[in-house]
């Protein structure tokens, strides 16, 4: 085949990569039993498909020859490590004596290993940071420097995380299986809380690096997707439905000189429509099943917002009852917060400044920036200036992002009108 | 698999324990060891006497110094342990949470250096 030939091959070779080289490798973990062994096999296999390819032809299932050939060229590997290491002559053994390997080829099959490496990689007995940078790298297929860049760590810190949480998987021997049904709720919230994790690393940085911070939520997102599509669980839809309508305000959520935006400020018309569609329809199945949870609530909450022309018109006496469902669900003092937040928007700034205070009298949430300044602003609206002053230097002392610092010392400058 | 299930206990509650309360505890332990017997993931396990009974023992220069302790600086303590076959870490977990003490206390699940006998 000629040069000219070649290149809509190699095109071809680079597009199978993105749509499958997660589900190949997500197979080859399941046949070879480990991570690294998997990834170069995944490599080596890529590279026979720019080799191969363009002379015999492309085959009729690439995933299943990207199975195929990554199985052999990693029992070829083992053959060499035999040399040093004895005990892998068995495993080497065992893969070229399985002929009946499910090389993928079956759909349900790939699907099952995809959740497989998942739920492997959100393990609770890995430590949370290592479960998001593996799902990063291994489901997502980031590079480490995409990691790190969007966690603003440095690539070897990112790096070691990745490799202490392979060598625990392998030692520990953390199983590639799906868990148990009995198990499947808690395994479950610890996939949502990774997805809910990144996304949130995306969603609440708005300055700086704001490109990569916003691939961080879009990569959430279409992990959100992926999670129904294999496993269409109430909570993991509540989650995407949460995720979408969060992401529609993302443009409105700063002005184009990148200051804070707060959402009754916000210019609705910026709203990203589909996104809210979308969240909203998804919010809609979560809550008919019954058996939805925290996600789902906060998502029904972010869509009654979204589905509001204003701050005025919204109908606050639902986000109010919608808030009761979730503190009794999920009690927490920031959810209690949010609470008094509604209730001052429904009942007036007097209602919701006594909320806060018996929060904060109780001793919670005394560190917590967002609690100050939303005492402020009700302080400020019943015109009680020097409490407001004295809150909103309280939460600009513990802030450490600088856009809502500069909201802050807005806020505080205005109140100096006065 | 071999994994070590460290048993982290809280003597304090422990000795609070009236004497009917420790003979329940105590039971639920022979039961619980009864069924990993029977399950085929036991191979061996004991309970450790309060830890003012300990003595660590150093090494140094040649020089063996053995003194008391550790000190009792943590709430819990090691208490006692099993040692059990499983087939991976998730069967490991099941067993350890049927562990009595993993109830008040925690259970700390190791796995075992499996050395190449060449």
């Amino acid at each position: 085949m000629s040069e000219d030939a070649a290149e809509p091959v190699r095109e071809l070779v680079d597009a199978v990569y993105r749509s499958e080289s997660r589900r190949v490798l997500a197979t080859l973990i399941r046949l070879l039993g480990e991570f690294d062994l998997a990834e170069e096999a995944l490599h080596d296999a890529f590279t026979a498909a720019v080799e191969r390819w363009p002379r015999d032809g492309v085959p009729a299932n690439p995933r299943a020859w990207l199975v195929s050939v990554g199985r052999f060229k990693a029992i070829d590997t083992l053959r060499r490590r035999v040399r040093f290491d004895a005990s892998l002559a068995v495993l080497a053994q065992r893969l070229e004596a399985d002929t009946s390997a499910d090389t993928g080829g079956d759909e349900e099959g790939v699907e099952d290993d995809r959740l497989r490496l998942i739920f492997t990689c959100c393990h609770p007995a890995l430590p949370p940071d290592a479960q998001v940078a593996l799902t990063l790298r291994e489901v997502c297929g980031l590079t480490t420097e995409e990691i790190a860049r969007a966690f603003l760590t440095s690539a070897p810190t990112v790096a070691q995380r990745i490799v202490r949480a392979k060598g625990k998987i392998r030692d520990a021997r953390i199983p590639y299986q799906l868990p148990s049904r009995a198990d499947l709720p808690d395994r479950l919230d610890t996939v949502l809380r990774v997805v809910y994790l990144v996304f949130n690393e995306g969603y609440s940085a708005s300055s700086g690096e704001s490109l990569t911070r916003h691939d961080l939520s879009s990569e959430a997102i279409r992990l959100g997707r992926l999670l129904i599509e294999l496993l269409p669980e109430p909570e993991a839809v509540g989650l995407l439905a949460l995720m979408l309508l969060h992401e529609s305000r993302r443009s409105a959520r700063t002005s184009p000189a990148g200051e804070l935006v707060l959402l009754d400020d916000q210019d609705r018309s910026l709203w990203h429509r589909d996104q809210i569609a979308e969240g909203s329809a998804l919010v809609e199945r979560a809550l008919s099943s019954r058996r939805f949870g925290p996600y789902t609530l906060q998502a029904a909450i972010a869509a009654v917002h979204a589905e509001s022309p204003s701050a005025a018109a919204t109908d606050w006496a639902q986000i109010v009852g919608l808030y009761d469902v979730l503190a009794r669900a999920d009690p927490s003092p920031v959810i209690e917060l949010n609470r008094a937040a509604a209730v001052a928007m429904r009942d007036g700034p007097g209602a919701g400044l006594a909320l806060i205070d018996a929060i904060l009298v109780r001793g919670d949430l005394g560190d917590y920036h967002l609690a100050h300044s939303a005492r402020a602003d009700l302080c400020r609206r019943l015109g009680r200036t020097a409490e407001a002053r004295a809150s909103y230097e309280r939460a600009l002392g513990l802030t450490r992002q600088e856009p809502e610092r500069r909201f802050l010392e807005r806020r505080l400058g205005e109140l100096s009108r006065y | 698999m071999r994994y070590l299930c460290l048993i982290y206990e809280d003597q304090k509650q422990m000795s609070a324990m009236s004497k009917s309360e420790l003979d329940a505890f105590i039971g639920e332990y022979f039961a619980f060891t009864d069924d990993i017997k029977k399950s085929g993931h036991y191979l061996g396990g004991e309970a450790l006497q309060p830890v003012q009974t300990a003595t660590t023992v150093r090494v140094r220069n040649g020089k063996v110094s053995p003194t008391d302790g550790p000190f009792a600086e943590t709430k819990e303590q090691l208490g006692g342990f099993y040692l059990i076959n499983a087939r991976d870490l998730n069967d490991a977990i099941q067993v350890a949470a049927k562990i009595p003490g993993a109830r008040w206390g925690s259970v700390e699940v190791r796995p075992i250096m499996e050395f190449d006998q060449q």
